[in-house]
């Protein structure tokens, strides 16, 4: 006694080639990017992709098979993901993340870097201040292993000679990479720490002020304070705004979750992270610049004009290219 | 049957409705905390094998030159160990997989809450956080060890406090860590599924002759059951089912009848007479459903 097959399974019969074709593009794509795509397979995708999409709608509605259902569910949020996540190349990215997203983004959190200025500011003044009033201070903000001999107790030559070593060109390097992945680590970690509603990422950034502060009170004490801040401004204008700017990004995380206004706390605190997230990527970009410029440049600049004339122009080119208006509506502020 | 999803066996207290631009529902599932947690610890164990190697092999290379212009080795080695510290989650999630290592094997990838695309800022705010929840915590427990000055009261309380970054995925309902929560993306059940045969051969039903009252007896969530069943072959359910339906609809086996025969013959024409009806209006949802 024959029987008519299903309409159901007939209608499995006839799109199924179409499925397994879309399964075998998400496959590739997946393994190995895009590129694995002819054009014409390029094209073809999203039609499969909305006839796959079509195919779960006809079988949610007229087939009881629970593991053809399945099938297409995985199948068509795999394609959602690939067609709907795509995004532009990496050159594109790259060109319109320095040219658009990331002065945005930094423009966006003034508020919140002007705070995080100011903690710092604050920081390096208090550390100052009471390092000079009583230099036993200096062991408890900076602690000795750190200082490298760079403590009350040191004689002005000896100070004289580290902010001068050539360091005879050897490692060098090594000591750029190692700050530059130090620095990051922590700029990440000052970052993070903001989602804590902010207070642990002022705290760390004052702390990192003062010890900075005890150090200049060190210097000042011996008649150094100019030729201190030559040799720290040289890279330390680009990694002080760098750690600035991540405060400021843990700061607008915190607040957004601790205030989020109108919309809703989830909403808002996602908003935030985004800016937030954006301007990280910079910090680290901008710490390893900085990180080059300590390791190398302050060790083999060792007169006093230039290393000034290099802080201030990286001073300046930073501000500019963050706060300077733009065309196509760079002084818009999102927030 | 419990409120479980009689055939993935997925809780439905997991499932999302994420709704294409064409209209249609792709009922994602998020994934569980066991599943989070077994997806982190393969990326850490891969990691630390890595890191292992890598440094053996930096160490090996020092050797070779013996200690001599070994800056570059050096260099290799900090950056070597920043990238896959901090580089290894973000790359891999923004690669059209949009999972690690880790979430691949479990079948889980990482997408943003809203439906739309996710985008590199989402993915570096997710995973800088990593540091307050993963770390910090980390780092206290285990300062508990070494550090005597420590005061045992201050130490409860911060391995407390920053627990509750560790736990935070517990509390809420779409099993958010901190990280996702700022930057606005889930993990989402994202696994390669097979297209399964299809157990409605008519074939099947060539020498059993059901009634209609016979197929009356159950609606679709029985048939699913039944079909998970059948997919599982396994001989002693297969026998206890066929048991029961033959009890339930009246029928009596002949001498040679297979129980796995009968029931995807009723399978079969279950689906068939469940489908027809569907057709014009009428899904019946479970044996109980008499309209």
């Amino acid at each position: 006694m024959a029987q008519p097959q299903l309409k159901s399974h007939q209608f499995r019969t006839e799109r199924e080639w179409d499925w397994r074709r879309l399964e075998t593009l998400l496959g590739r794509v997946e393994s190995r990017g895009p590129k694995a795509l002819s054009d014409d397979e390029l094209l073809e995708a999203p039609v499969l992709y909305r006839a796959a999409l079509s195919s779960l709608s006809v079988a949610r509605a007229t087939s009881l098979d629970q593991g053809l259902i399945d099938y297409l569910e995985g199948l068509c949020a795999r394609g959602y993901f690939l067609i709907y996540g795509a995004r532009p190349r990496i050159a594109e990215r790259f060109v319109s993340f320095f040219a658009k997203t990331w002065p945005r983004a930094v423009l966006g959190l003034w508020k919140e870097t002007l705070v995080s200025a100011a903690i710092l500011a604050l920081g390096i003044l208090v550390g100052f201040l009471l390092v000079r009033g009583n230099p036993e201070w200096f062991y408890a903000i900076v602690g000795g292993d750190m200082s490298g001999g760079r403590d009350p107790t040191a004689s002005a030559q000896a100070l004289r000679q580290t902010l001068y070593d050539k360091g005879e060109g050897n490692g060098l390097s090594v000591f750029a990479a190692f700050l530059f992945t130090n620095n990051a680590q922590v700029s990440l970690f000052a970052f993070a720490l903001g989602f804590a509603f902010g207070i642990p990422t002022a705290m760390l950034i004052a702390m990192n002020g003062a010890s900075l502060g005890a150090m200049m009170a060190v210097f000042a004490a011996k008649g150094l304070a100019f030729e201190f801040t030559g040799w720290l401004a040289i890279h330390g204008v680009t990694e002080l705004f760098a750690i600035v700017l991540a405060g400021a990004a843990g700061f607008k995380i915190g607040l957004a979750v601790a205030f989020p206004g109108e919309k809703g706390r989830l909403d808002a605190a996602a908003e935030a992270g985004r800016v937030a997230g954006a301007v990280m990527a910079g910090v680290v970009l901008m710490l390893m610049f900085a990180g080059l410029l300590e390791g190398f440049g302050r060790q083999l600049i060792t007169s006093d004009v230039t290393r000034y004339s290099i802080a201030l122009a990286t001073g300046i080119i930073w501000l500019c290219y963050f706060y300077l208006p733009r065309k196509e509506g760079g002084l818009h502020v999102r927030s | 049957m419990s409120a479980r999803d009689p055939v993935s066996g997925a809780d439905p207290a997991l499932r999302r409705s994420l709704v294409t631009p064409e209209g249609v529902d792709l009922n994602l599932r998020i994934a569980d905390v066991g599943q989070r947690i077994g997806a982190f610890a393969i990326d850490v164990i891969i990691q630390n094998v890595i890191l292992t190697l890598f440094v053996i092999a930096c160490g090996l290379v020092i050797a070779a030159l013996k200690f001599k212009n070994v800056d570059h080795v050096a260099v290799i080695m900090f950056l070597g160990a920043f990238l896959l510290r901090n580089a290894w989650f973000i790359g891999f999630e923004l690669s059209p997989r949009g999972a690690t290592p880790g979430k691949r094997i479990l079948g889980l990838r990482v997408a943003s809450r809203d439906g739309g695309r996710l985008t590199a800022e989402a993915v570096i705010t997710r995973n800088a956080l990593r540091e307050v929840e993963f770390f910090l915590p980390i780092s206290f427990i285990f300062a508990a060890g070494g550090a005597k000055g420590f005061e045992s009261g201050l130490y409860l309380m911060l391995v407390l406090w920053t627990g509750i970054f560790l736990l935070f995925p517990l509390f809420n309902r779409d099993r958010l860590r901190a990280g996702d929560l700022m930057a606005g993306t889930w993990v989402v059940q994202a696994p390669r599924r097979r297209l399964l045969p299809d157990l409605s051969d008519a074939d099947a039903r060539s020498g059993f002759a059901f009634t209609d009252a016979h197929l009356d007896a159950y609606g679709v969530k029985e048939l699913h059951v039944l079909e998970q069943v059948l997919r599982n072959g396994d001989r002693k359910t297969l026998a206890a089912v066929a048991d029961r339906i033959r009890r339930k609809i009246g029928w009596t086996a002949d001498a040679y009848e297979r129980d796995d025969n009968f029931l995807a013959a009723y399978y079969a024409a279950l689906r068939s007479r469940l489908e027809q009806r569907m057709l014009l209006g009428h899904r019946r949802k479970d044996k109980f459903d008499r309209a």
